[in-house]
């Protein structure tokens, strides 16, 4: 007997008009009565679909059914069975394309797919403050008397990832970060509006607590390479240093004052706070009127970020049409609330500066869809005579970024691919190196934080493996 | 961690720091640098490694006080560490054994030139430095200098001390001597390698310099520290500091040194402001 489906629950937001003008998270949550009327939606499918449809397989009929009955510590617990940063993924994860894209519900007529997405970060943040009033996650495990170490080196959401599953395992882990702070782009790239801090700090916390010991400020491949890892004992080494490398579009202009890789305006403002100078000491200079290429998440990203630090006119400068745009829908439709404008079908041709070196405005050529290119979408071609300046005094170049060469260029007999990325072995992770394994954005490119966590994951078992084969 | 065991004033504004961090000290190369944070809120600031001991795990560094960043690091005690260090960072420069090489420095430059003039030294080449300063006791490294060189010329800008004039003067007249040169490294302000580079180029002498754009995270992630070099765009923290003096866009890079100067000033005004008493504070 088919019952009535509630609509999907929307989830509240901060104000646009009000959003603008802070750095706090823009989606509210949902409350205890609103995570169970949506999870009541589930109609539990014994096909699972949506289990397939996310790429580390998170139970979720069954998180949702123990969370319709109230039952939020055991739903948090079946999912980090299979996903270890929930309240992270259930923020930033691209569900639309994944495991709601496949939810039965969404087939259906006039329905919406389970709200699966915000119903993770419901739990998972449940999880957590539940957890806090207990005064915080167990205490270290030590794993003291683990036999084998193993290195990890890279501390975004593969690398916490692969750490916290060999500590599970029992070994002796050492997460090596470059920068002073953990976490890669979950620390550096996605604003506090979209992941608070606070939560990433305690899925740190948590990776901590399993006994993983971390060294910030430790650059592989400078600091120590692979090969004194080695030396020193680790009997197997993951790779999770991610795709940090940004493009510049090549075109004139690109080096005049104003001009930021969003890696660089991002970084300024996530990690080094520059959004609280002078109670920060690293700048950004805010810009009036901000022209960000590109229209992918990190460009969504910097444009916030923009309007957040005082700009007067955001646009986003993109050279396909809207139906091309790779940013994830809801991160769209939120740019567009807070008033970014969209310039589509526009391609930058040239930055314009005046005498003293600073960016005054950006010729742009009007684009038109030709016919389809390599990767199926339809290749803009430029329409003659087009040219127009708009006036900018920021420019943000948010158009990719490819694996960072700095490692792999220091790691002799490590076979790479076309761009740069770390060729592996899909069933285990290991790179052509033996007992070196790879995972995340370094291996596919930028991707998706739950993919980088899923490689995080094979990769674990990949070193497990190795290690027992060989009776360590 | 990374604790100051040593602290000299060596002239006005001008600090030298050994550190414990043997990790970095045993890696380090000429050219090699670290990026610092002096406390939870501050700003990631590069220094060139002027000097390193493997044995005994430490790192020598030069700091002028020029901002906000480099006047608090100054105020740090022996005893104190600091909040940040990684390295050792860049590419290494490329130093053989040539028949006769000059080192160029001016003013803090002549810091991280030690460590080069000292490679060559110790490989055979012939080391010919010099070294200008704005004014006599604005010199430092005098007697490390010339421990590592064959020959030492200095000047000054007011005259108080050698040639009465530019360092690149210097430069010009070895040249101009016809003494065989096989190659000049040049390492201070930007005029002035942009200068030597410009010397060099008439006599037509390889020449390096060593680029200090502003830095993030040192670690090719950024591009914040771009520079244009030949015609093509490099990032200095990871190909670099050191490059071809003849092919640098110096108009471009001093443009962009100055990319932050309204916001130093705040930040200087500021922490002048709260004076010394904020020492504990901030930290
Ligand atoms: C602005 C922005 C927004 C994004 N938004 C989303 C989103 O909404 N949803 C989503 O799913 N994905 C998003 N992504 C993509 C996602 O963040 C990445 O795919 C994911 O972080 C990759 O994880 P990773 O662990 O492979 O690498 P990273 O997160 O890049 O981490 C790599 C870490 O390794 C460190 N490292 C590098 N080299 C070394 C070395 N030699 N030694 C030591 N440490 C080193 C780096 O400092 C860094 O901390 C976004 C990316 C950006 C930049
Ligand atoms: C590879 C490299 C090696 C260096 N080695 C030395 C050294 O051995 N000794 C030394 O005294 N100085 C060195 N510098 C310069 C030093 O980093 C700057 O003086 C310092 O960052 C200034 O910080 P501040 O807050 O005190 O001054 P600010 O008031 O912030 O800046 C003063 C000037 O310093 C430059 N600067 C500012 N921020 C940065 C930054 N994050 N990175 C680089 N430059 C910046 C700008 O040109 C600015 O106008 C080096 C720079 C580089 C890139
Ligand atoms: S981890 Fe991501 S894809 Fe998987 S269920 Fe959660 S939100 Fe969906
Ligand atoms: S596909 Fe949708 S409705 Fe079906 S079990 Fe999964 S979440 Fe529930
Ligand atoms: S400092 Fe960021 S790339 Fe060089």
């Amino acid at each position: 007997m088919p019952r009535e489906i509630a609509q999907r629950h929307q989830m509240p937001k901060q104000d646009p008009r009000e959003r603008i003008r802070n750095f706090n998270e823009v989606a509210l949550g949902y409350s205890p009565e609103t995570a169970i009327s949506e999870a009541k939606r589930c109609i539990q499918c014994p096909k699972r679909p949506c289990v397939g449809g996310c790429p580390v397989g998170v139970d979720i009929p069954d998180f949702i059914a123990l969370l319709r009955e109230g039952r939020f510590g055991e739903a948090a617990k079946k999912i980090k069975e299979k996903n270890s940063l929930p309240a992270i993924c259930g923020r930033v994860c691209p569900q639309e394309t994944q495991c709601e894209a496949v939810c039965t519900l969404g087939r259906a007529k006039n329905q919406k797919p389970v709200a699966i997405g915000a119903l993770e970060r419901f739990v998972a943040d449940w999880e957590r403050r539940e957890l806090a009033t207990l005064g915080g996650n167990s205490p270290a495990a030590g794993n003291e008397g683990a036999t084998a170490k193993v290195a990890v080196v890279g501390s975004g959401p593969a690398g916490l990832t692969c750490a916290a599953e060999l500590a599970k395992f029992g070994y002796r882990v050492v997460l090596f970060e470059a920068l002073h702070e953990v976490g890669g782009v979950l620390r550096y790239g996605i604003p506090e509006f979209r992941l608070p801090k606070a939560i990433l700090d305690e899925e740190v916390q948590y990776v901590k607590n399993l006994g993983v010991e971390i060294r910030t400020n430790m650059l592989i491949g400078q600091t120590l390479t692979i090969d004194d890892l080695f030396n020193d004992g680790f009997r197997a080494v993951f790779i999770g240093t991610g795709a940090g490398l940004p493009h510049f579009l090549g075109i004139p202009g690109e080096n005049l004052n104003g001009v930021y890789s969003a890696n660089e305006y991002l970084t300024r403002s996530n990690l080094m706070k520059a959004y609280l100078f002078p109670e920060y000491d690293t700048p950004i200079k805010t810009g009036k009127r901000v022209a960000v290429v590109g229209a992918g998440n990190v460009a969504m990203d910097a444009a916030r970020t923009a309007l957040r630090l005082g700009a007067e006119k955001v646009m986003i400068v993109y050279r396909r049409s809207r139906a091309e745009m790779p940013a994830r829908a809801e991160e769209i439709e939120n740019a567009e609330e807070e008033g970014v404008e969209l310039m589509l079908l526009t391609n930058p041709v040239r930055v314009i500066g005046n005498e003293k070196g600073w960016v005054t405005g950006m010729e742009c050529m009007r684009m038109e869809l030709g016919e389809p290119d390599e990767s199926g979408r339809r290749r803009p071609v430029p329409v003659k005579g087009s040219e127009f300046t708009l006036e900018i005094d920021t420019m943000i170049s948010a158009i990719g970024t490819d694996p960072n060469p700095l490692l792999t260029k220091r790691t002799p007999g490590l076979v790479l691919g076309r761009h740069g990325n770390i060729i592996i072995d899909e069933k285990t992770g290991e790179t052509s190196i033996p007992g070196v394994f790879a995972g995340g954005d370094i291996v596919t490119g930028s991707a998706t934080v739950i993919a980088a966590m899923g490689a995080g994951k094979l990769a674990a078992r990949g070193i497990h493996e190795y290690i027992r084969s060989r009776g360590w | 961690m990374n604790e100051i065991l040593r602290k000299e004033v060596l002239a006005p504004r001008i600090t030298e720091f050994e550190v414990y961090a043997p990790e970095i000290a045993a890696k380090a190369q000429p050219g090699h640098f670290v990026i610092l944070r002096v406390h939870e809120k501050g700003e990631r600031i590069p220094l060139t490694i002027a000097d390193y001991d493997a044995v005994k795990g430490t790192i020598t560094m030069v700091s002028q006080e020029v901002g906000k960043t480099t006047s608090q690091l100054a105020t740090l005690e022996v005893g104190d560490s600091l909040a940040d260090l990684v390295g050792p960072l860049g590419t290494p420069m490329h130093i053989e054994k040539v028949g006769c090489v000059v080192c160029v420095s001016g003013g803090l430059g002549v810091a991280p030139m030690y460590p080069k003039a000292r490679r060559f030294y110790e490989l055979g080449s012939k080391v010919v430095s010099f070294i200008g300063a704005q004014t006599k006791e604005m010199l430092i490294f005098k007697e490390r200098m010339e421990k590592v060189s064959h020959h030492v010329g200095y000047s000054t800008d007011d005259g108080s001390f050698g040639h009465h004039g530019f360092v690149t003067d210097l430069l010009r007249k070895f040249l101009e001597s016809g003494k065989e040169v096989d190659e000049v490294v040049a390492i201070g302000p930007l005029p002035m390698m942009r200068a030597a580079a410009r010397v060099t180029r008439d006599f037509g002498v390889k020449t390096v310099v060593s680029l200090n754009p502003i830095m993030v995270d040192g670690t090719g992630m950024c591009g914040g520290c771009r520079v244009t070099v030949g015609g093509e765009v490099k990032f200095a923290c990871v190909d670099g500091p050191a490059f071809d003096g003849h092919k640098v866009d110096f108009e471009e890079l001093m443009a962009r040194q100055n990319r932050f100067l309204e916001e130093e000033r705040i930040a200087m005004e500021r922490f002048r402001a709260q004076g010394e008493g904020c020492k504990c504070q901030e930290r």
